[in-house]
């Protein structure tokens, strides 16, 4: 599974990440490099192995369903930016 | 050419839990912004999220009711993307593992078929904020309320033909999440949502053609509307000469008008994976068990019911079974008043125009099944004819007394069924109308039916409305035919 620079630019701009067009290079290789593993390790027969979706061996808790958290709009929008009328404000966004 | 219409619907249900899916804050409607968006929900550093025990019971409550297999390991993933109403920055969802598997839902058409619609799988995820761009300096306003508000997705495979069988499902979807108590099913609140994908193919092709999808659809009306639109666009563009490209669009149900929506960039590149706050939800069986045993009658079993146990029509009982409430309100009507049929039709009839004209559902109704009950049983036993129980009914709706009986009595409406007292009433009509009469004897006998109408309209208005009309009818006729 090889990756090539326009590759490392779309995965970098799908996880909103800024990457330095001289860093590009680099970026590739290593995330190459680690691509490479990856392969080695889907080389693995894994048939009749169930896909592991958590490394500890422990299932969820549940929560009963009661209202523990009370308005706490204040406390947390005290570190917001922009806030209005309640909302926090963001730039501009239209569909 | 011979087009056909093929359909697939997503539709996300929220789930009627008293607080989010990942947290303990509330998920009441109509807060002010941002009031019940704790920090699980605002996704900040630190967090953890922990499974809401009664959305789990509330979506496997849906797929016993549509007959599918409950997944018994369940995983949520991180559907990861972009957008001001997901702080996260992901969506928790379900992908390989959702909780309900395959099942199936049958709807009922205006030709009294049915047909059998099959349920790809629903799974559990959760809900974005709103995003409000009305002008604030330039830019927009974020409200998280719903953010985290439980939903189910439900996918139903193609097998939808047309936008009556569109509507027909997702009514029967209403309805069962209802009866479920799972959904509040206010759809002006958002609480169900459509996704309505669409294709055409030339009639007896196998293949489908591209498909698009029209999002958040939040009515019937609309969802029928925006499907007889893209139909008919899609028809027309191949018949131009075009092709379909698979898109997104919005449907304005003001306005009417529907339009491709500019796709979010590289929007379906969404890398899931498994939520590493999360751990594998395991159903077992005693869970399983004690949730079937909790489950209620669905509308299918109380629809069959309706029609064996009070001799309902297919229709009346497709109607009345519909809803919850409805079914409540019928079967504590019949339960007083003893006639299922003038039941129905008084609830299907006045009741529920007197409910539209108001802007009404049935549990606000001010004339409770009781007085509805209460007012039936003297219809039924000649104490008031039809006619004057609408003028009753229309007391109890008022609000100025609390029983039909006490509306009989302070108004005097008692039914006058009393033979003397309605024949010297007739005697009086007749005296006063002596040409009608001389017309109706000198008339051929099948011209009479329809001129004896007259005189029955003066005796009741003689009466009041009061006269028992099935006894003028027959005094009259005995009168008049001498």
């Amino acid at each position: 599974m090889a990756i090539d620079a326009s590759g490392i630019k779309k995965v970098a701009h799908l996880a909103r990440l800024s990457i330095d067009d001289n860093a590009v290079e680099a970026t590739t290789a290593t995330i190459g490099s680690i691509l490479e593993l990856v392969d080695r390790m889907q080389a693995v027969d894994t048939q009749g192995v169930e896909p592991l979706a958590h490394p500890l061996d422990a299932i969820q808790r549940l929560r009963p369903d009661i209202v523990t958290e009370e308005n706490q709009r204040e406390q947390l929008q005290s570190c917001a930016p922009a806030v209005e009328e309640g909302l926090f404000l963001v730039p501009r966004v239209i569909e | 050419m011979q087009w056909e219409t093929v359909i697939g619907l997503e539709i996300h249900v929220q789930l009627a839990t008293k607080t989010k899916i990942f947290s303990g804050a509330s998920t009441a409607f109509g807060a002010a912004p941002n009031t019940q968006a704790c920090a699980v929900d605002l996704g900040l550093p630190g967090i953890l999220p922990v499974v809401n025990e009664e959305a789990i019971n509330m979506a496997i409550k849906f797929g016993l009711g549509i007959d599918a297999e409950i997944n018994k390991v369940n995983v949520f993933e991180r559907k990861n993307y972009f957008y001001p109403d997901l702080p996260k920055g992901y969506q928790t969802t379900q992908l390989e593992k959702p909780i309900v598997g395959a099942g199936h839902v049958d709807i009922t058409l205006t030709d009294g078929s049915t047909k059998r619609i099959r349920v790809h799988h629903a799974h559990l995820e959760e809900d974005a904020g709103k995003s409000l761009h009305e002008d604030f300096h330039g830019m927009s306003g974020i409200d998280l309320n719903r953010a985290g508000t439980p939903l189910i997705e439900i996918v139903t495979e193609p097998d939808i033909r047309n936008a009556e069988e569109a509507v027909a499902f997702a009514k029967k979807l209403h309805s069962i999440v209802t009866t479920l108590g799972i959904c509040d099913g206010e759809m002006s609140q958002g609480s169900m949502r459509f996704d309505v994908n669409v294709s055409v193919r030339p009639k007896g092709q196998k293949e489908l053609g591209t498909r698009t999808e029209t999002k958040n659809l939040n009515s019937f009306k609309f969802m029928e509307a925006a499907i007889f639109k893209e139909v008919e666009r899609q028809i027309e563009l191949i018949e131009d000469g075009g092709t379909v490209i698979q898109e997104t669009r919005l449907y304005n149900g003001d306005t009417g008008e529907a339009r491709s929506m500019r796709s979010k960039e590289e929007a379906n590149d969404y890398r899931y994976f498994p939520c590493p706050d999360l751990l594998p939800v395991i159903i077992d069986d005693s869970r399983l068990e004690k949730l079937k045993a909790e489950m209620p009658e669905m509308p299918d079993a109380k629809k069959a019911r309706f029609i064996t146990d009070f001799g309902l029509s297919d229709y009346d009982a497709e109607i009345l079974s519909a809803d919850q409430a409805t079914a409540h309100y019928f079967e504590a009507t019949v339960s007083v008043s003893d006639d299922a049929k003038l039941s129905a039709n008084w609830i299907m009839g006045d009741l529920s125009k007197s409910l539209n004209q108001n802007g009404m559902s049935i549990p606000e109704s001010p004339v409770s099944a009781d007085m509805l009950g209460g007012l039936i049983k003297r219809i039924k036993d000649n104490t008031i004819s039809g006619k004057i129980a609408k003028e009753v009914f229309e007391v109890l709706w008022q609000g100025e007394c609390s029983t039909a009986d006490e509306v009989i009595e302070k108004k005097g409406l008692k039914q006058v069924t009393d033979t003397g007292a309605i024949e010297a009433m007739i005697d009086e009509v007749l005296a006063s109308n002596a040409q009608q009469v001389e017309n109706y004897r000198a008339a051929p006998e099948d011209k009479r039916g329809k001129m004896i109408g007259f005189f029955v309209g003066q005796c009741m208005k003689a009466s009041k409305g009061k006269a028992n009309p099935g006894m003028v009818n027959q005094i009259l006729k005995q009168k008049l035919d001498g």
